[in-house]
């Protein structure tokens, strides 16, 4: 936290720690408009870990880039990222860069190249201590040390180079950097993607354990719902720039409310279930065109269970439950009698909601 | 098992690794990595088999060898029935027998050619040039890009992952092999993509009766589409038998912990963390190469058959394609009682 914010005047309830309202980028691309991200509003508390997921093109990197002002200058961001009741697309470049890594911090994807190869760990880790607190360069590194052995690593890797770390190391050490000045969100772009299964899963556990004990906010993004799920209390799937469901992520997981969700979920198969056995499932058709305007469902011509209405109806985000939002026209109450189709696969054979994998 | 495939004469596996040995000299050590370390396994017709492991368990290296792009150290490689050999000629053939399919389509597929041109490609380098078009056309429509026609002139760009993985499969099948040899076929693509690729193969092996030998991280590809599994540690088969068999009832120590680690699952199990990465195959650990890291081994240090894990190497797995095998001295049935039993085992019937 380090007095990165002030609370908000009077008696008034505290900000939220981060929230987005009806935030769009798009950019120019020759006379085309590309949207890649097409209002999106969400909340994320403190200690809270939220997951976004969605396919390549979906917008998930675009949105969590603008958080910080990451974009580059073709983007237009419009819209508000409000964190602690500050808006971060309209603070000076000075504010933002005190919130950068003091407040908010970002791992990124590909620690080798996101890490500087000619500089050690222990520089790099200092660095954004020695920039954002009046320390000693001693002090950092005894401060380096010390989030090294909180993210697992011995204290004798300080003055390793990144190639001289396996692939695990190295997210360790990005973690540890996004650690170092103690922010209260963070931002995770497929922190484990990259890496081999047994890593990924104690990478998985340390994220776990941090939000857990020192009460971070986190946003992280996967294309794998199920790698999300192992850490995060909320999912949100995106599609075509959209959020097209959240909810708790227990509920998503094993109750859809969106065609969608529900089949990027049925792309990892769980083992011992005898319906995914010789039966992967993909999802037809062409992803989404990001530079399309037409109105009604951007799924529609991918969905198995559409509907005439889903062409042209205006979509956006109906509650579906306590604590949960779907863009899918069917969770309407004057389409509700369709509900249980949610779940059809694209194989024709049916899962009701209740039966719908129940081990998952 | 198509009924196609079981007209054919010839062998029952087409593909066969025996006593197989790769090592990779290095300038620094003197101890070069044994990155495929006495590797027996046998790929049936029509049979897909995925291959799972860590990074750096020679996965990969057992694919290549079997493809012929690498030369073996020991052991062989078994096409059709007959040793392979490394001359010019005998690779050709063999190579068109058994094709690689890449795990990054994107990069496997020259950006400036079109489809026709890529999968017209292994076809002209194999003088197969008569009914070039008609074999491209066959090769597409076999990979699922119907109507033909309509990709022949597009290019890698205009193409989704999911297509461009198809057309590097129809690139294979323009030579009409028995195997494919697949690494890694899915792991760059969407999830929605991934499904269908998947599906493919499936139909392939059904349709045309190919066998294929999918080399993945994931297992649950191998429960979406192989008969068999075989899980690769350290240079070294270390657990072998059908998808039911060793995914559901798994018997050695690193296949339980590969299955425990799996995200959504671990309500159900126990999570088993190994700590660390695999250890340089130019350091194999004495004894079981898995006891620096097994839990088994940590749990039972008192038992008697725990010096057996610091001292004997377990049994190299035979390539039987009816068992359930295991190299574990834990997992082999009867050891205590008798210290003779050999240490790889079948498990069950």
């Amino acid at each position: 936290m380090s007095g990165t914010h002030e609370p908000a005047e009077g008696a008034g309830p505290t900000p939220p720690l981060l929230e987005i309202s009806d935030l769009r980028v798009s950019y120019e691309v020759g006379s085309r408009s590309v949207k890649a991200v097409r209002g999106v509003d969400l909340l994320v508390r403190s200690g809270e870990a939220l997951g976004i997921a969605g396919e390549s093109g979906s917008g998930k990197s675009t949105l969590v880039m603008s958080f910080l002002r990451l974009l580059p200058a073709t983007a237009t961001v419009t819209g508000r990222v409000s964190y602690h009741g500050e808006d971060i697309l309209t603070m000076n470049w000075g504010r933002v860069r005190a919130v950068r890594w003091a407040g908010a911090s970002m791992i990124f994807q590909g620690a080798m190249s996101a890490l500087n190869p000619v500089r050690t760990i222990a520089t790099q880790i200092s660095e954004p201590i020695l920039l954002h607190e009046k320390v000693s360069p001693r002090t950092a590194r005894a401060r380096a040390a010390g989030l090294l052995s909180d993210v697992g690593l011995p204290a004798t890797r300080l003055d390793a180079y990144p190639h001289e770390l396996s692939g695990g190391q190295r997210q360790r050490a990005m973690i540890a950097m996004a650690l170092a000045c103690d922010p209260d969100l963070i931002i995770a772009d497929e922190p484990t993607t990259a890496l081999d299964v047994m890593v990924q899963a104690q990478i998985l556990q340390l994220l776990k354990d941090l939000t857990a004990n020192r009460s971070v906010g986190l946003v992280m993004i996967s294309h794998d719902l199920s790698v999300l799920a192992e850490v995060c209390d909320r999912l949100a799937v995106m599609y075509a720039g959209s959020i097209c469901e959240i909810g708790p992520t227990g509920e998503v997981r094993t109750d859809p409310r969106h065609p969608y969700s529900a089949a990027l979920l049925d792309a990892f198969p769980v083992i011992g279930d005898p319906a995914s056995r010789r039966q992967p499932r993909g999802l037809p058709g062409d992803p989404p065109d990001a530079t399309a305007t037409a109105p009604g469902c951007p799924f529609a011509p991918r969905c198995a269970v559409v509907m005439p209405s889903c062409a042209d109806h205006e979509i956006e985000l109906w509650p579906a439950g306590p604590q949960r939002q779907s863009s899918c026209l069917r969770v309407l109450p004057e389409f509700a009698a369709d509900r249980p189709n949610v779940n059809q696969r694209p194989d024709g054979a049916m899962a009701s909601v209740t039966e719908r994998n129940p081990g998952r | 098992m198509s009924a196609a495939a079981i007209e054919v004469p010839g062998p029952a596996d087409v593909l066969e690794a025996r006593n197989l040995r790769v090592t990779f000299s290095s300038r620094r050590s003197a101890a070069p990595a044994r990155a495929v370390d006495d590797v027996n396994l046998a790929l049936g017709r029509a049979e897909i088999i995925a291959l799972i492991g860590e990074s750096g368990c020679g996965k990969s290296t057992l694919a290549r060898a079997l493809v012929g792009l690498v030369k073996p150290q020991g052991g062989q490689v078994i096409s059709q029935g007959a040793p392979l050999k490394y001359s010019k000629a005998a690779l050709r053939q063999h190579r068109r027998s058994v094709q690689l399919v890449l795990q990054d389509p994107a990069g496997a597929l020259n950006p400036r050619h079109t489809v026709y041109d890529l999968v017209a490609e292994g076809p002209r380098l194999h003088g197969l040039t008569g009914n070039l078009y008609e074999r491209v056309c066959t090769a597409l429509t076999q990979a699922g890009l119907r109507p033909p026609e309509q990709f022949l002139a597009r290019y890698p760009h205009q193409l989704s992952g999911g297509q461009q993985q198809r057309v590097v499969i129809a690139g294979a099948l323009a030579l009409e092999p028995s195997v494919l040899v697949a690494d890694e076929p899915v792991s760059s693509l969407d999830a929605s993509a991934r499904g269908e690729v998947l599906r493919l193969l499936i139909d392939l092996r059904d349709t045309l009766g190919l066998s294929a030998l999918v080399v993945s991280h994931d297992l649950g590809l191998a429960w979406n589409i192989a008969d068999r599994v075989a899980v690769m540690y350290l240079g070294r088969i270390v657990e072998l038998g059908t998808v039911e068999e060793v995914l559901l009832r798994p018997q050695h120590p690193y296949t339980r912990a590969l299955l425990s680690i799996l995200p959504g699952r671990r309500s159900a199990q126990t999570l088993t963390l190994l700590q660390g990465e695999a250890p340089d195959p130019a350091a194999i650990p004495g004894g079981c190469r898995f006891h620096p890291r097994c839990p088994l081994y940590a749990e039972k240090a008192d038992d008697p058959r725990a010096q057996w894990c610091r001292e004997r190497d377990p049994q190299v797995l035979p390539a039987l394609s009816d068992s359930h095998l295991v190299a574990c001295h834990f997992a082999a049935s009867g050891a205590p009682d008798n210290p003779t039993a050999p240490p790889a085992s079948a498990v069950g019937a």
